[in-house]
């Protein structure tokens, strides 16, 4: 799975949760850029992230996850490994 | 199946292109109709915002139903549930008010007259605690007596809520039971350890149901959902470490369902009757065409065995007072036979209300089945496996339940109990008498009405229909066709295979193979025609002509005319003719050709008929189906 596969799939999730399908993302895009994305719309953002490419993000790792790149980085490592 | 995104409502294919436009003008009854499509919890929310958006703090014109003032009083995080209650109950018509403590303090809330939870007035209320909130702190060196006290105090805390909401508020309550999510400390023998978290969850489950019957209040069973679903389902420790959230976010579109139902049900708005089709719905196979010997039921197959289990179901729902009934397209008395005769059947003629097997299309059937037995159409669930009439019900008829059998029969069952249809809050002694009742006048006379007015649903299908010669690749399916077809089958003559390749190296025999594909998906080779030189020179006489009844009342027949006819005067042929031969199961067929404009033509050596029709002056009927190239 390719970079720009996972920043799609990723899209179409944040999309779908801000119900704003303008919304286009950057590796460095962050969650105060997006009017909706508060702390409670992430929990649901990376529990639909988990599902959609069938991974699980351990307690730390979601600490971790600040930009969209991170996300990325770290699907990308789940589903290579 | 995924049991979170409510698997038994139908998928919508265009479900994005639909919420995008969902703008300011969508009435409530386009939002009611996509609350009741298979969503997952990130469009349950969308759709909730929409609805927000779009009516905001008014409640949309045109309501049947009174608006829902819910007050969800919770321990935990519980915004994540709440748009799904309000779908959910959007989805039954109704439009809801939601309001929520501020975190942990639903008692502060409880007590306090000059609350905003007082403000707010509700009309339902729910209370939903957590698991650490119930068993407070739970100490697994307790003894027995200790751990009673825990259990009978977490009791009374419910019970002393009940009495404050009810004084205050005087409106139905509903208490959610305590998700059992505390990891086993012995093992499969945990309750021999009283201070067990996981035993005293389940004793306190125990004592909340035993208090609620007292009470008249109504459960919530997310314990039971649990064990169905699976905990790990339902529960995601990460997520309460995080937020306290203890529901997992994915579930919330079966939590909100769930919720509804009590709501609806308390409010006396469930389904009362469950409307079955027969062929490869109570039994595997066309009874019309397989006959008693040869449809699936019992016997130790494995299919057998599932429709056995679905009829079982389906017993038990009448016997605690659902009604029954049959909606099937069928000659009536070839779909008694099973009930009389199928040592296998488990209902019987008798187990129905009403029982209507003729060949108009179901929504009619579904109109006459509901004034049959005087009920409101809202009251039908209607269960068939046929795709095409699930969604020519679910167009013509929106207030019918449809669920989306899946194509097992094995999870027939669990798709209706799963849907909640039928969910109830009590049992009265009217309820085990009530399919005696309906059966009592079950035997009237069945009235015909008018049939519903069908184009627009046919152009919705986008039917295309492909002919060709017979050919290798065919030949077993048309051999098959022949010799299993009974009842849309106009001369019943059984080929075999080398004689379907005799017709196929005949130049001068004509022969259709019928594939039919809709936007459902394909439905297979469902026609074949064979039609060869009369002894009366420029006469076509077509010797076959049978079709699955599944495509029955879709033009099919009138399309497979215009095609012979304009293969028949390709080659010269001054009339097209077609001979009916009666048998017992091919009634339905009887007037085929009357209604195709043929002419009668003298009486056959079967007591049949021969019918003519001139090519020359024949005008092409108007279809919904294309015709596709090959």
């Amino acid at each position: 799975m390719t970079d720009l596969e996972i920043m799609d799939g990723i899209t179409e999730v944040v999309r779908e949760a801000l119900d704003d399908d303008t919304i286009i993302l950057t590796p460095s895009s962050v969650a105060g850029d997006f009017a909706g994305w508060d702390s409670f719309k992430h929990i649901a953002i990376v529990v639909a992230t988990e599902m959609r490419f069938g991974v699980k993000f351990r307690t730390a790792e979601i600490e971790s996850l600040k930009e969209i790149g991170d996300f990325v980085a770290l699907i990308r490592k789940k589903k290579g490994a | 199946m995924s049991v979170s995104d409510l698997w038994w409502l139908p998928e919508n294919v265009d479900w994005s292109d639909e919420v995008r436009s969902l703008g300011g003008a969508a009435g409530w009854d386009r939002f009611v109709s996509l609350a009741n499509c298979r969503m997952d919890f990130l469009r349950t929310e969308r759709l909730d915002k929409l609805a927000r958006k779009n009516f905001g703090d008014h409640p949309p014109t045109g309501l049947t139903l009174p608006i829902v003032r819910l007050a969800v009083l919770s321990s935990s995080m519980v915004s994540h549930l709440i748009p799904a209650i309000r779908v959910a109950l959007m989805r039954r018509g109704m439009w809801a008010e939601i309001y929520t403590n501020p975190f942990g303090q639903y008692l502060q809330d409880l007590m306090d007259p000059a609350s905003a939870l007082h403000a707010f007035k509700p009309n339902a209320i729910l209370f939903a605690f957590d698991a650490r909130h119930a068993l407070g702190k739970a100490n697994a060196s307790r003894d027995a007596a200790a751990s009673d006290r825990t259990v009978e105090d977490s009791a009374d805390h419910c019970t002393h809520v009940w009495n404050m909401a009810r004084q205050a508020f005087a409106c139905p309550i509903i208490q959610q039971t305590i998700l059992p999510l505390f990891p086993a400390l012995l093992g499969s023998n945990e309750h021999r350890l009283p201070g067990s978290p996981q035993a005293m969850t389940q004793r306190i489950n125990q004592r909340i149901r035993q208090r609620a019957d007292e009470a008249g209040v109504d459960i919530l069973a997310i314990d039971a959902r649990a064990m169905e679903d699976g905990l790990g389902n339902w529960h995601d420790p990460v997520l309460w470490h995080r937020a306290k959230i203890e529901i997992a976010p994915p579930m919330a579109p079966l939590y909100g369902d769930l919720v509804a139902r009590i709501v609806a049900a308390q409010r006396g708005r469930s389904y009362k009757c469950l409307v079955l089709d027969l062929d490869n719905t109570l039994w595997g196979g066309v009874i019309g065409d397989d006959g008693i010997e040869g449809i699936v039921l019992g016997q130790g197959s494995s299919e057998g065995e599932a429709f056995i289990g679905f009829q079982d179901y389906a017993q038990r729902l009448s016997e605690r007072g659902i009604i029954l009934a049959v909606c099937s397209k069928n000659d009536e008395t070839i779909a008694l036979t099973p009930f009389a005769r199928h040592p296998d059947m488990v209902l019987k003629r008798s187990s129905f209300a009403a029982f209507v097997a003729n060949w108009s299309d179901k929504a009619t059937n579904l109109r006459a089945i509901a004034a049959q037995i005087n009920i409101g159409l809202d009251a039908l669930v209607f269960a068939d496996d046929n795709p095409f009439e699930r969604n020519l019900v679910r167009r013509e008829l929106p207030m019918v339940a449809v669920p989306e059998l899946p194509e097992d029969a094995a999870f027939y069952a669990k798709c209706i109990a799963d849907g909640g249809y039928f969910e109830s809050v009590r049992m009265t002694a009217e309820d085990f008498s009530r399919a005696g009742q309906y059966q009592a006048n079950a035997e009237r006379e069945f009235a015909r009405q008018a049939t519903a007015d069908l184009p627009a649903y046919l152009k919705s299908l986008e039917m295309e229909m492909r002919v060709t010669s017979f050919d290798s690749l065919g030949q077993a399916r048309i051999t098959q066709l022949i010799n299993k077809t009974n009842q849309f089958n106009l001369t019943t003559r059984r080929y075999a295979e080398r004689d379907v390749e005799a017709a196929m190296a005949d130049k001068d025999t004509v022969t259709f193979q019928i594939r039919l594909t809709d936007k459902y998906g394909d439905n297979g080779m469902i026609a074949v025609v064979i039609a060869k030189p009369s002894s009366r020179p420029g006469e076509l006489m077509i010797d076959t002509w049978l079709m699955s009844c599944r495509v029955l009342g879709r033009q099919v027949e009138h399309a497979t005319l215009n095609l012979l006819v304009e293969e028949a005067s390709k080659r010269g042929y001054r009339a097209v003719v077609g001979e009916f031969r009666p048998t017992e199961k091919n009634g339905l067929v009887r007037d085929h050709y009357a209604k195709l404009g043929f002419e009668e033509d003298g009486a056959n050596d079967a007591g049949g008929s021969f019918w003519r029709l001139p090519v020359e002056t024949y005008i092409p009927v108007h279809t919904h189906i294309k015709i596709g190239e090959n």
